[in-house]
């Protein structure tokens, strides 16, 4: 089993149940294939949508609800990257360093979130609200450096930028970056 | 100018009005809204379907050979041909649409989707209705959120127009089309560890024959096209494979997005001819090297393929598959990644085969263990710290990783540092000889012991 109780998690078993809107969104996406498993990566962005990570508990509830083993949830969720296997803050930045990126700033980026936050890589900001990561290349090499606030984009990120983006993330309540 | 603050990924400033190609695949440039189903149709959009599904699907299929249209994701396999490979026969038969775009230097998928949904959308239903399948999966990157929104948006809206769902503009065929969400792994990109992915597993790339068309998808058959590719495919079906044919070199028809992107003045995508030239690209439209800098090398098609100097020869070079194959690399998803003369060549190459120790995803041992020592030798070299005979360790390491795996991860990972050593050998030595960079920011400043 995944141990990602190991961050004081254990006083919180039992929190995480699915709610009914998040089972009804994973009954919903099964229904589009032809076999139930082909669900389970999208059910599992449901589940990180609900928690923000993805706690060991709901696995065990979704691979009921897909009709398939614990341990088909756990592969999945170790092997790809987007599934956080631990709390993260309420706004995790991602900031782009592959090759594009990287020729354009992306590692002075890194650096300078770093500083202003007081925090290294994959760490949260105290108060919860802000993680900083780096991540491989994110498909917006034109408009490079450019980072995602959770799964939304910024583009043409300079240093300064990035203090207005982790300074309007401190008090944020809703993602400022989200376009419909 | 107020319109294209609505295009995202923002596109290059443009240097007039008018853009260098007629655009077809770029339209929501030219026409804001065209991502709104009633926009798309007052534009052509659906008139391909309309005009498919009632021709057999065997015409279908011919109309695509005859455009010479060839995929988009890399290999260059001529779509009509792929489509043909489907058996016919009864049992359910898939589309799928590879949207999973990771490879560093590209970002026209990005663009299509988010801007022109129903252009892909439309793309697939022809496919399905080429190949008799009645259900198609466009698998997109998890990290397009918002493409995946809006493209679920536009599928909705199809439905309710009668384009998506049962007996569609009333031919009898019934096609489902499924905006599948992946999760972050660059590896799902390569068709058989899509499939494994879409079937919900680790996306492991599977071992080939059998290939897709005769077992893919729930081991059925199927055909995986890149969203590039079928969102071609409307504006052939449209307007005819004479007029699509009409445009391109002679093996590589029609037009393509190339990415420009990396150190020049406007990097952006850029709707071109197939086969228009290096120059035209980087230069004329990109705006030649950012910051009145010279250009040291470039990579034509994304990270995977060789680097090029910008001799004149190569320069000229018109972009199609075979232009650039006679220069020794490919023409892989044109992402055109620009490298200007004051930057350390280790370390761009360092930071390329990064890319693929952290995707590797792990299933053959060459490739999960030699592109972590690819790595750890070149950040060696890169921080000074390197020995005489480093530079051929690293070439052999690589060579054994090159072939011996089940995917072309592997055959790529060490594609970067043999073709930057070919161009640049004499700044891999400068590393070992004086420990520190030749050009670049760290240049002269004694690196060992840095990290």
């Amino acid at each position: 089993m995944i141990d990602n109780y190991s961050d004081n998690l254990e006083s919180r078993v039992g929190e995480f149940t699915l709610s009914e809107g998040s089972r009804r969104e994973i009954e919903a996406l099964k229904k589009q294939y032809p076999s139930a498993r082909s669900a389970i990566l999208p059910a599992l962005h449901v589940v990180q949508a609900q928690f923000g990570f993805i706690p060991a508990e709901p696995m065990g509830e979704l691979a009921e609800i897909l009709g398939i083993l614990r341990g088909d949830v756990e592969q999945v969720v170790t092997f790809y990257r987007m599934y956080n296997q631990r709390p993260v803050g309420k706004f995790h930045v991602k900031i782009c360093d592959s090759i594009s990126c990287y020729l354009r700033g992306s590692d002075e980026l890194l650096e300078h979130g770093q500083n202003r936050l007081g925090t290294k890589l994959n760490e949260t900001t105290p108060d919860g609200q802000i993680t900083l990561s780096k991540i491989e290349c994110l498909a917006a090499c034109g408009a490079a450096p450019c980072l995602q606030v959770n799964d939304e984009y910024v583009y043409n990120v300079q240093p300064e930028q990035l203090d207005e983006i982790l300074d309007s993330l401190k008090s944020a309540d809703k993602n400022p970056y989200f376009i419909p | 100018m107020a319109q294209q603050e609505q295009i995202f990924p923002p596109p290059p400033p443009l240097l007039t009005q008018k853009p260098p190609f007629e655009y077809q695949l770029l339209k929501h440039r030219a026409v804001p809204g065209i991502a709104k189903l009633d926009v798309y149709r007052a534009n052509g959009g659906y008139k391909g379907l309309e005009r498919a599904v009632k021709m057999q699907p065997d015409e279908v299929v011919n109309v695509v050979k005859a455009s010479g249209l060839r995929g988009r994701g890399g290999a260059g396999f001529p779509a009509g041909m792929k489509w043909s490979f489907i058996p016919k026969g009864p049992g359910p038969k898939y589309v799928t649409c590879n949207t999973d775009e990771s490879e560093p230097g590209t970002f026209k998928d990005h663009e299509l989707i988010e801007n022109n949904p129903h252009q892909l959308i439309e793309g697939v239903l022809i496919t399905c209705y080429a190949i008799s399948s009645e259900n198609g999966f466009i698998y997109v990157r998890g990290e397009f959120a918002r493409g995946i929104r809006v493209l679920k948006r536009a599928v909705e809206e199809a439905r309710a127009a009668g384009l998506v769902g049962q007996n569609i503009l009333g031919s009898g065929w019934n096609c489902e089309v499924v905006i599948h969400s992946g999760a972050g792994a660059y590896i799902c990109g390569e068709e058989s560890a899509l499939l494994e992915s879409l079937e919900g597993k680790r996306g492991y790339p599977r071992l080939r024959p059998p290939f897709p068309a005769v077992a893919g998808l729930y081991a059925r058959p199927t055909v995986i096209n890149n969203c590039e590719t079928l969102s071609n495919v409307p504006h052939v079906l449209r307007e005819g494979a004479e007029w699509y044919s009409k445009f391109g070199t002679e093996k590589t028809k029609g037009f393509r997005v190339y990415c420009l992107s990396g150190h020049v003045e406007r990097p952006g995508n850029y709707e071109l001819e197939c086969g228009t030239t290096f120059r035209t690209l980087i230069n004329d439209l990109g705006g030649g090297a950012w910051k009145g800098r010279n250009i040291k090398a470039f990579i034509p098609g994304g990270s995977s393929t060789p680097m090029l100097a910008p001799t004149d020869e190569v320069m000229d070079t018109p972009m199609d598959f075979e232009g650039i194959a006679a220069r020794g690399s490919m023409q892989g998803s044109a992402g055109v990644v620009v490298i200007d003369d004051q930057t350390c060549i280790v370390g761009a190459v360092l930071r390329l085969v990064e890319f693929y120790k952290e995707e590797s995803c792990g299933k053959c041992t060459p490739c999960r263990e030699g592109t972590q020592w690819l790595v750890q030798m070149l950040h060696r070299l890169e921080n000074g710290e390197s020995r005489e005979g480093d530079l051929e360790l690293i070439t052999d390491v690589g060579g054994n990783i090159a072939g011996k795996s089940f995917c072309l991860l592997g055959d790529s990972a060490p594609v970067p540092y043999n073709s930057a050593l070919k161009l640049f050998r004499e700044e891999f030595e400068y590393h070992i000889t004086h420990k520190t960079c030749m050009v670049g920011p760290r240049a002269g400043k004694q690196l060992a012991g840095v990290h």
